[in-house]
């Protein structure tokens, strides 16, 4: 159990095409499930609604943070914010952070989501090792998923 | 997954992750977390805090659901429920999930 999602996965092409997926807004949406309003552009507000089945009735709202072509993408938002009935811009949001990779055979992408909690680091573990084993397994089924 | 299934694991853990985002709290939850229940007055003897803002701290877990609170004579006992802890987790996993699904979908798009 963390306070982080992390993922890595390899991608056989090359940095530039992913870097577009990543960061052109039409092609982000196409991959992520989000219909957005405009461009991206840092510091500005991101919005949207989101098309993947099930969650129509969410909208996308996200401040992009940075935009370093082709390595570093990242964005602000809530994460899973899909009971209109919540009010989620009170909630202090998480960061996602997307880092590009050139390798021999196209790109390595790795995405960190972090700040779900304000937990301090080092007590962590500690508290949620009580349910851990959960968490560890998935973390098994997402690195037997990224590698295969 | 389903709206439906989305909102059974994770009505709105915002609450619960700010509840465990306090070092007093989660060193009284970690002390409880051994299964047995205690009073304020155990609870406060290995802290330099006073009763009181022991009892507030104890108070915020128990409205998060992660302590509950039973009388004995004039005493309140206080034991660790870990049904908000799974929930969390279940939280985690279905935003990890969501990530794989669409990072599969970018490797579509970008390896086709």
């Amino acid at each position: 159990m963390t306070n982080r999602i992390e993922k890595t996965i390899e991608l056989k092409a090359p940095i530039e095409r992913v870097w577009h997926a990543l960061t052109d807004h039409e092609e982000f949406g196409s991959w992520f499930g989000v219909k957005l309003d405009g461009p991206f552009a840092v510091g500005e507000e991101s919005t949207g609604r989101i098309t993947y089945p099930g969650f129509e009735h969410v909208t996308w709202e996200a401040r992009v943070t940075r935009m370093e072509a082709p390595r570093h993408f990242a964005f602000t938002w809530h994460p899973y914010a899909v009971d209109p009935a919540v009010d989620y811009s009170q909630e202090s949001p998480t960061l996602v952070e997307f880092e590009l990779q050139p390798t021999s055979t196209g790109t390595r992408l790795s995405v960190v989501e972090t700040g779900f909690d304000a937990l301090p680091g080092h007590r962590k573990p500690d508290v949620l090792r009580l349910n851990d084993s959960g968490w560890a397994e998935q973390m098994e089924n997402i690195k037997a998923h990224v590698e295969q | 997954m389903s709206s439906n299934e989305a909102r059974a694991a994770a009505p709105n853990p915002a609450p619960l992750f700010a509840a465990l985002g306090d070092h007093t709290r989660l060193s009284l939850l970690m002390t409880l977390s051994d299964g047995q229940s205690r009073s304020i007055a155990e609870l406060s003897a290995d802290t330099e805090l006073t009763r009181q803002a022991v009892t507030k701290h104890l108070r915020v877990l128990e409205n998060a659901g992660l302590v509950r609170c039973r009388h004995v004579g004039r005493e309140s006992q206080f034991a660790f429920r870990s049904e908000p802890i799974a929930e969390i987790t279940a939280y985690l996993e279905a935003v990890s999930r969501r990530w794989d699904d669409a990072l599969a979908r970018l490797r579509a798009l970008v390896e086709r």
